[in-house]
C-alpha cells in the first residue's frame, strides 16, 4: 500500500473515519539480528519510507548528501562514540492501518538481557537472516547460530508471531534460488523446534524492496510487504479462556464518583491476568482464602462493564473482606469431579493453587552470577516475596537451548533453576498464564532487576 | 479566567476519531499512575499546564476519580512561563481539587544554588537544580513527568520508570531491564524514580485524545495573532524577555505553539489551525519535528537532552 500524506489525513478525517477496523491496536514488535545483518537500516527503512521521520531527524543523519539509515536509530552519545548500541530503543510510526510500536534491542553481546526485556512487551518480533552469510546454493544450508538462537528465545518468551526477513537478497548472484533454500531451511528449522512462522519475506533494507514498496516478483515472491505483514499480525492474545486471576494493584479506599458504586465499598483496582472479571464471579482472595462474589466491575476509565484479561479492572465484592495490594481475586475453588465409585466427595480445587517451590526458567541479567543458596527479591504480579535459589539445575545451550551441567548462570545465561518461597504464590507454568508464569528476580543488596523468571 | 479553552470550539465530529489504539494508551497510562500510588510513599506529578501534562491529568482523572487523586502537582516555574499557561494550570488544579506544589527558579538564585552566566540566560537548563531541591525538600521518592519517547533520541532509550541515583542522574548504561508490567520500584534512602506514562504516545496520539475527550488546553496551542521575528529558520515571539534583535523586522504572523515551555526558549508554529482535530491533520502532514520546529535549546549540541538528563533534567 501506499502511504501518502493525504491518505492519512483522509483516514483521519471525520467524514471517513470509520472504528470497522478490529485490529487497530498498536503492534509492539521487536527486531533481532546482529548489527551486520542491516538491522538498524530495516528500522530505518521503514521509518523513512513510512514517512515517520521527520525532516530535521533526516538531516541529523545526512552525511555527505546520503542518508545513513542505520544513524536513525542509534540515540545515544555513548552509541555514536562507540557505534555500538547499548539498550532497547522504542520507535513509533503509524501507517493509515495501524500504528507500530518497535522494540529495537541490540544485536550485540548483551543480547539476552536486551532480548528478553524487549520480547517481554512484544507481539510479534522479525527475525532478520542475512543471506550473504549462508551458503545459499546448498539446499540443505545450514542457518547461522544467531538465527536459531533469536528464533529460540522469541518462542520461550511467547512472542506470539515470528516473521523472517531475509535481507540482502539484492547483493546475491541469484536470489530468487538463494531465497527458496534459505526459506525451505527456515520452515524446517521451525517446524523442528516447534515454532510457528507467521511469514517469511524477502527484503533489501539498503533498496527498501518488498519492506514498505513491494518489488512484484521479486525472488519468486508475490507475498505481502513486511510492514503489510506487520500490519495484519494480531496482538499478542490474552488468557481470557482461563479461570479469573486478578493481581491486586490499588486499593481504593473512599468510594469512587461512579454512580454505582455503593458507599463505603472499597474497589480493588488490577490488570486481570486471566480469565474475565464479571459480576456475579465467585471469588476467592489469595493469600486469605475468604470468599466473595462480584458485585460490580468498572473498566480502567471507570465505567461499568465485564473486563477481560490484558485490561485494568476495577473490582468490587458484595462484603467487606481484608484485600491489600499484592493479593489476588481468584476464581473460586471448584468441586472436583469425583469418579461414580469414589464415596468421598474431594475438596474443592482452587484453580491457582498457591506454590512454595517453583521450577522455573531463568534469564539472567544481573552482572554477577546467579548462584545457589542465595535470596533474591522476587516480584510476581504486585506481590514481593522472598526467594531463594535452591539450585541450578542445569543451563541452557544458547544456540539450541540444550540443558548443560552448570552451578551457576553467568551474565546473558539461560538455566532452570530450583526457588524456594517465603511464601507461596498462585504461580503457574509460562506456558499456560503468562502473567501468573512470570517473576522477576532482584538483587537484595544492588536492587538490580536480576533475572527474568519463566515459571515451568 | 479566559485561558480555558471554549470547548464548543472543538468539533463535535471530533469523537469519531476514537480508536482502539487510543484506548490503549489511555489504558497504559492508567496503569502506570495507579502503580506509582500504590507502590512509591511520596510521589508527585509534574504538571506544568502543557498539553502533554494535561493529557496526563486528564488520564489521572479516570484512574483515581475528581477530587482523589493521591499525589500533588509540582510546578518547576523558571518565571519564565507564558502566562495564560500558568493561570490555565492554577485553573485545573483547583478543578480538580488537587494540590499545587509551585517552586521557582527564582528562589533558587535567590539562595544562590543557580547562578546565571548572564542575565539573560535561559532558566530552562537550570530547572533542574531547583527540581532537585524540591525533591529534598519533600521527600520526593517518584515524580511523574509527561516526557514521550518520540521527542528525543535519548528518550526513546529511558525506561517507563527511570531509576535516579542520589544526584537525580540518569544512568543510560546501567538501566534496570523492564520485563513485562513488573516494574521494580526498589531504591535506597535519597534515590528517586522519574515515571513516564505517557512514554508510548506520539505528538499525533496526543492531539487524537485531545480531539477524543474534549481536553481544554490553553489558548497558546491554537491559532491566534502574534509578533515574531525570524531568527534562524524559527519564530522567535516578540515578549520583554525576547525581544528583537538589531535588524530584525517584527511581522504579526498566525501562529500556534506546538509545545509550551519557557518563554525564552519556545518559539510557535505558523499554522491556521484553530482546533485539535486540525491539528491532528496538520500533524499528520507535518514534516519537522515537535522539538525541531520549536525549540532554541535543543540544538546547541546533538547529545544535548541526553546530557542534560544525567545532569538530573526530566
Amino acid at each position: 500500500m501506499t502511504i501518502t500524506i493525504n491518505s492519512i489525513a483522509a483516514h483521519a478525517d471525520p467524514a471517513s473515519a470509520t472504528d470497522q477496523n478490529n485490529h487497530n491496536s498498536a503492534l509492539r514488535f521487536i527486531t533481532c539480528g546482529s548489527v551486520d545483518d542491516g538491522k538498524s537500516t530495516l528500522i530505518g527503512r521503514l521509518l523513512v519510507d513510512s514517512r515517520a521521520v521527520l525532516q530535521d531527524h533526516i538531516a541529523g543523519v545526512t552525511r555527505s548528501g546520503e542518508v545513513d539509515l542505520a544513524l536513525l536509530t542509534d540515540g545515544l552519545s555513548a552509541e555514536r562514540e562507540q557505534g555500538i548500541t547499548i539498550d532497547v530503543a522504542y520507535r513509533y510510526f503509524a501507517t493509515e492501518e495501524r500504528k507500530f510500536i518497535i522494540g529495537d534491542a541490540p544485536g550485540h553481546e548483551q543480547y539476552t538481557r536486551n532480548m528478553v526485556t524487549a520480547a517481554s512487551q512484544a507481539d510479534a518480533a522479525v527475525v532478520l537472516v542475512d543471506a550473504t552469510k549462508l551458503d545459499w546454493q546448498n539446499p540443505h544450508l545450514q542457518l547461522l547460530a544467531q538465527t536459531r538462537r533469536h528464533s529460540l528465545l522469541v518462542h520461550l518468551l511467547r512472542v506470539h508471531s515470528l516473521v523472517f526477513a531475509v535481507n540482502k537478497l539484492d547483493a546475491v548472484a541469484d536470489p530468487a534460488l538463494a531465497f527458496a533454500h534459505i526459506r525451505a531451511a527456515l520452515a524446517q528449522f521451525a517446524q523442528d523446534a516447534g515454532i510457528t512462522v507467521a511469514a517469511t519475506v524477502p527484503v533489501s533494507a539498503l533498496k527498501g524492496w518488498n519492506v514498505v514498496d513491494a518489488q512484484a516478483g521479486w525472488c519468486g515472491y508475490q507475498g505481502p510487504t513486511l510492514l503489510q505483514v506487520l500490519e495484519q499480525l494480531p496482538n499478542q492474545p490474552t488468557d481470557t479462556a482461563l479461570p479469573l486471576a486478578l493481581p491486586v494493584q490499588w486499593v481504593e479506599k473512599t468510594a469512587s464518583a461512579s454512580a454505582n458504586t455503593s458507599q463505603g465499598r472499597r474497589v480493588f483496582w488490577g490488570r486481570v491476568a486471566a480469565g474475565v472479571a464479571q459480576v456475579g464471579a465467585q471469588v476467592q482472595v489469595f493469600p486469605s482464602g475468604q470468599r466473595a462474589t462480584v458485585a460490580q466491575v468498572l473498566d480502567h476509565a471507570r465505567r461499568p462493564q465485564d473486563v477481560a484479561a490484558g485490561l485494568s479492572a476495577g473490582v468490587v465484592l458484595d462484603r467487606e473482606v481484608d484485600v491489600s495490594r499484592g493479593d489476588w481475586l481468584l476464581a473460586a475453588p471448584q468441586a472436583v469431579q469425583a469418579a461414580e465409585d469414589d464415596f468421598d466427595t474431594p475438596a474443592p480445587q482452587s484453580p491457582w493453587p498457591g506454590q512454595r517451590e517453583l521450577q522455573a526458567t531463568v534469564a539472567w541479567m544481573d552482572d554477577e552470577p546467579l548462584v545457589a543458596g542465595r535470596v533474591y527479591w522476587a516480584l510476581h504480579g504486585h506481590r514481593w516475596v522472598k526467594a531463594k535459589v535452591r539450585r541450578v539445575v542445569h543451563q541452557l545451550d544458547i544456540h539450541t537451548l540444550a540443558a548443560q551441567d552448570a552451578a551457576e548462570l553467568a551474565p546473558n545465561a539461560i538455566g532452570h533453576v530450583e526457588l524456594l518461597l517465603q511464601e507461596p504464590l498462585p504461580a503457574a507454568p509460562f506456558t499456560r498464564a503468562r502473567v501468573l508464569g512470570a517473576m522477576i528476580l532482584v538483587d537484595t543488596a544492588s536492587h538490580k532487576t536480576a533475572g527474568a523468571v519463566l515459571v515451568n | 479566567m479566559n485561558a480555558r479553552t471554549d470547548t464548543a470550539a472543538l468539533q463535535p465530529a471530533a469523537h469519531h476519531l476514537s480508536n482502539r489504539h487510543l484506548d490503549a494508551l489511555e489504558e497504559e497510562t492508567i496503569f502506570i499512575l495507579r502503580e506509582v500510588a500504590a507502590a512509591f510513599e511520596r510521589p508527585a506529578l509534574l504538571f506544568s499546564g502543557g498539553k502533554d501534562s494535561l493529557v496526563m491529568l486528564k488520564c489521572a482523572e479516570k484512574a483515581f476519580g475528581i477530587g482523589h487523586i493521591p499525589y500533588p502537582l509540582l510546578m518547576i516555574d523558571t518565571g519564565h512561563n507564558f502566562p495564560e499557561v500558568t493561570d490555565f494550570r492554577d485553573f485545573r488544579a483547583e478543578e480538580l481539587g488537587a494540590e499545587l506544589i509551585v517552586r521557582s527558579v527564582e528562589d533558587s538564585m535567590a539562595r544562590g544554588t543557580v547562578r546565571l552566566a548572564h542575565p539573560g540566560e535561559s532558566r530552562n537548563v537550570h530547572q533542574s537544580v531547583t527540581l532537585l531541591e524540591a525533591i529534598e525538600e519533600f521527600r520526593f521518592d517518584a515524580l511523574i513527568g509527561g516526557a514521550r519517547r518520540d521527542e528525543e533520541k535519548a528518550r526513546a532509550k529511558e525506561r517507563i520508570f527511570s531509576h535516579r541515583d542520589s544526584f537525580g542522574q540518569w544512568q543510560p548504561k546501567a538501566q534496570r531491564p523492564e520485563l513485562w508490567t513488573l516494574f521494580n520500584t526498589r531504591i535506597a534512602p535519597g534515590e528517586h524514580f522519574r515515571v513516564f506514562p505517557i512514554s508510548n504516545w506520539t505528538e499525533l496520539d496526543v492531539w487524537q485524545y485531545i480531539a477524543r475527550e474534549n481536553i481544554a488546553l490553553p489558548q497558546l496551542y491554537y491559532a491566534h495573532q502574534r509578533q515574531v521575528v525570524e531568527r534562524r529558520g524559527l519564530l522567535v515571539p516578540v515578549t520583554p524577555l525576547t525581544p528583537p534583535k538589531d535588524g530584525e523586522q517584527i511581522e504579526t504572523r498566525t501562529v500556534r505553539f506546538r509545545t509550551v515551555g519557557d518563554i525564552t526558549c519556545t518559539c510557535p508554529v505558523e499554522s491556521p489551525a484553530a482546533s485539535a482535530h486540525d491539528i491532528v491533520i496538520e500533524t499528520l502532514a507535518a514534516e519537522v519535528s515537535e522539538r525541531g520546529a520549536t525549540r532554541m535549546d535543543d540544538k546547541t549540541s546533538e547529545a544535548s537532552m541526553e546530557k542534560r538528563k544525567k545532569d538530573g533534567y526530566f
